[in-house]
């Protein structure tokens, strides 16, 4: 559990990622859909930082800009220290030796004609890494990681269930020794009984190899139980990152105590809960100032108008918000 | 008892497909009570949509059927009704709203065709108050500018507005029953909240009674009165919610429970529950959940246990209690 808070692994600065919108007979291009619209964190060593928001706030588009499997519109992405944005295919591929990815959907992230083993093993045989013999040992080595039997590498994907192919997932990640793992929403897919059993094998793996997760869910409960620090976005910015006690005691913005709210539980029955009205507004044509303030309780006239900056309240507790 | 408006025993709903008999619905049991709210609790493959499907026999037939039980409602028996006067029943008396707005949706016509539709079918009214109870509808669902929704694609709305559509398509006709399935499943947290709150006044302004088919059991805290565990096709437990949650006895509801994150205190190992739900093909023997269960016994894996009451609300089949 304990993440050395001074080895920054990754630095996200003023990232954005927009997909631009085109119409009419000659494609011209009429606006922007601002995915990730200037996000500004960092990743320490052995850190889990939870990101929650709602669909469409952009959480899955940054997830995918980090390893570069999107270009980025703008900003920096630091890995190490060094400029990744700025990367060649032959540095990209190393980089993406040290940062992985776990999907949400083990259906559609296994090709169904392929055995588990070639899965697991093709990031081997891609990155060039011993010959047949160890590379069949690894994969054997990792299926015993993740709790599955070496025996069923020649079996194909079907023949496995949704939490088992999970952990295939996992264990591809896991194939070449990576620093840092970007996981999209990985147990939203699964059932209850099986989501545990699959955030318990997480957190041994993190434990065991001191990796990093950029985790990303929409479900409270699993980042609550899951990070260390939480950041919280919607519409493409980043509202809310401060250390997950912290943040769940003491939310500041007020999207982030409507999210806490939400959350049915069992614990806190008779709470009083703080509904919030509408729908995430389109990213095409966010609101003007701070997005928020036509879902928010607490608007005042500034909000929309001026834009709130992300700014430090107290010592790792960040919030873009005008009340503050 | 006198109230109660649903009564559904002994079901057993299976599905004859090249591969085998799938026993979906294997002996399920429950009663729905006037004004109440029941949720059928439980993972996928356990039956749970089955059910509902079975009460208004919504599934395809070859190869569904039911083979067995009653489901008693307003002193008929819906399993013998002819499909003639299932027809009548169906979104008349018992409403059904399904889980993915998404796809329950006809993409080609406009969400005012869609509500009409279900009016026109079984209520006596003109053209125009057709229209007017279709725009009160979609206004009570806190829909904002319903006349201009009305003549909207589903394309044009958002998931939770869809969902609003599907519940207030629902209740057109003034159902005594609306059967839920899932209807919090594929939406975000804020909508989540909001969906709940819709049943909740439902229930508080209309005394609708409600079948409440989820997975997640702390929806099942916030809006249910009573719950029934389902697993592997049967019913495993059934007590009000709060005995449910407070002192649940059977095995698996236990393990439902502890392995929520919400429970467990953050960073600290979760309880999980061995193994995954079984084949559907090739159920275990005796009691379904004895291969994952902590508590097996010799008995579990040769005789299916029998339905024990611990108090005159709570039943429970399995063998710790016998």
């Amino acid at each position: 559990m304990k993440h050395k808070l001074n080895h920054k692994l990754l630095q996200i600065r003023n990232l954005k990622k927009y997909y631009p919108v085109t119409a009419g007979f000659f494609s011209s291009h009429i606006g922007d859909i601002k995915a990730v619209d200037g996000v500004t964190f960092d990743i320490s060593e052995g850190e889990i930082i939870g990101l929650v928001g709602e669909s469409g706030c952009g959480k899955s588009t940054l997830g995918k800009t980090i390893p570069r499997l999107e270009e980025p519109t703008g900003g920096k992405i630091l890995y190490r220290s060094k400029d990744i944005t700025k990367l060649n295919k032959k540095g990209l591929r190393a980089l993406r030796r040290e940062i992985q990815l776990i999907f949400q959907d083990p259906d559609a992230s296994l090709d169904p004609r392929m055995t588990v083993g070639d899965s697991i093993g093709e990031p081997l045989v891609i990155h060039n890494i011993g010959d047949e013999k160890e590379r069949s040992h690894r994969v054997a080595e990792l299926m015993k990681q993740v709790g599955l039997e070496a025996g069923q590498a020649g079996m194909y994907p079907h023949e496995f269930s949704g939490g088992q192919k999970q952990r295939i997932g996992i264990a591809r990640a896991l194939a070449m020794n990576p620093k840092l793992i970007i996981a999209d929403e990985p147990v939203s897919a699964l059932d209850v009984s099986i989501q545990a059993q699959i955030l318990n094998l997480m957190m041994d793996i993190q434990e065991k190899f001191g990796l990093a997760y950029l985790f990303i869910a929409h479900d409270l409960s699993v980042i609550r139980h899951m990070a260390h620090r939480v950041a919280i976005m919607y519409l493409g910015k980043i509202v809310e990152l401060a250390d997950k006690k912290e943040l769940f005691e003491n939310p500041l913005h007020p999207y982030t105590e409507a999210l806490l709210s939400a959350v049915p539980s069992f614990k806190h029955k008779d709470k009083d809960r703080i509904l919030l009205r509408g729908d995430v507004p389109s990213p095409l044509n966010p609101p003007s100032g701070c997005h928020f303030h036509p879902r928010c309780r607490r608007v005042m006239p500034i909000c929309s108008q001026v834009e709130p900056k992300l700014s430090e309240i107290s010592v790792g507790h960040f919030v873009s918000c005008h009340l503050y | 008892m006198s109230n109660v408006i649903l009564k559904v025993s002994e079901l057993k709903t299976y599905f004859f497909t090249r591969r085998g008999v799938v026993k979906a619905v294997d002996g399920v049991e429950f009663e729905l009570r006037h004004g109440e709210c029941l949720c059928l609790v439980g993972e996928s493959g356990c039956g749970k949509t089955v059910t509902a499907l079975s009460i208004l026999r919504l599934f395809d037939s070859p190869p569904g059927k039911i083979v067995d039980g009653q489901i008693s409602f307003d002193s008929l028996n819906l399993t013998e009704c002819s499909s003639k006067q299932l027809r009548q029943i169906r979104g008349k008396d018992i409403a059904i709203v399904f889980q993915e707005a998404q796809s329950a949706l006809n993409p080609v016509l406009t969400i005012g065709d869609q509500i009409t539709e279900q009016i026109k079918l079984h209520l006596p009214l003109d053209s125009n108050r057709t229209r007017d109870l279709a725009i009160t509808l979609l206004s009570d669902m806190g829909i904002p500018s319903p006349e201009k929704v009305m003549s909207y694609y589903p394309h044009q709305l958002s998931g939770g507005m869809k969902q609003r559509v599907l519940i207030a398509m629902s209740l057109s006709c003034d159902p005594q029953i609306l059967i839920a399935d899932e209807p919090t499943t594929a939406v975000d947290v804020t909508i989540k909240a909001q969906i709940l709150d819709i049943f909740r006044e439902l229930k508080a302004k209309r005394q609708m009674s409600t079948i409440f088919i989820t997975h997640d059991l702390a929806v099942v805290a916030e809006i249910g009165d009573r719950a029934v565990v389902m697993y592997g096709g049967k019913d495993v437990e059934t007590a009000p919610v709060s005995e449910i949650i407070s002192n649940p006895k059977h095995p698996y509801t236990i393990g439902l429970i502890d392995c929520l994150p919400d429970i467990a205190e953050s960073g600290e190992r979760l309880v999980s529950i061995p193994g995954t739900t079984p084949n559907p093909l090739d159920m275990p023997t005796g009691c379904t959940f004895h291969p994952r269960c902590p508590e097996v016994m010799k008995i579990c894996s040769q005789k299916e246990p029998p339905e024990t009451a611990i108090s005159k609300e709570h039943k429970v089949s399995c063998h710790l209690y016998t």
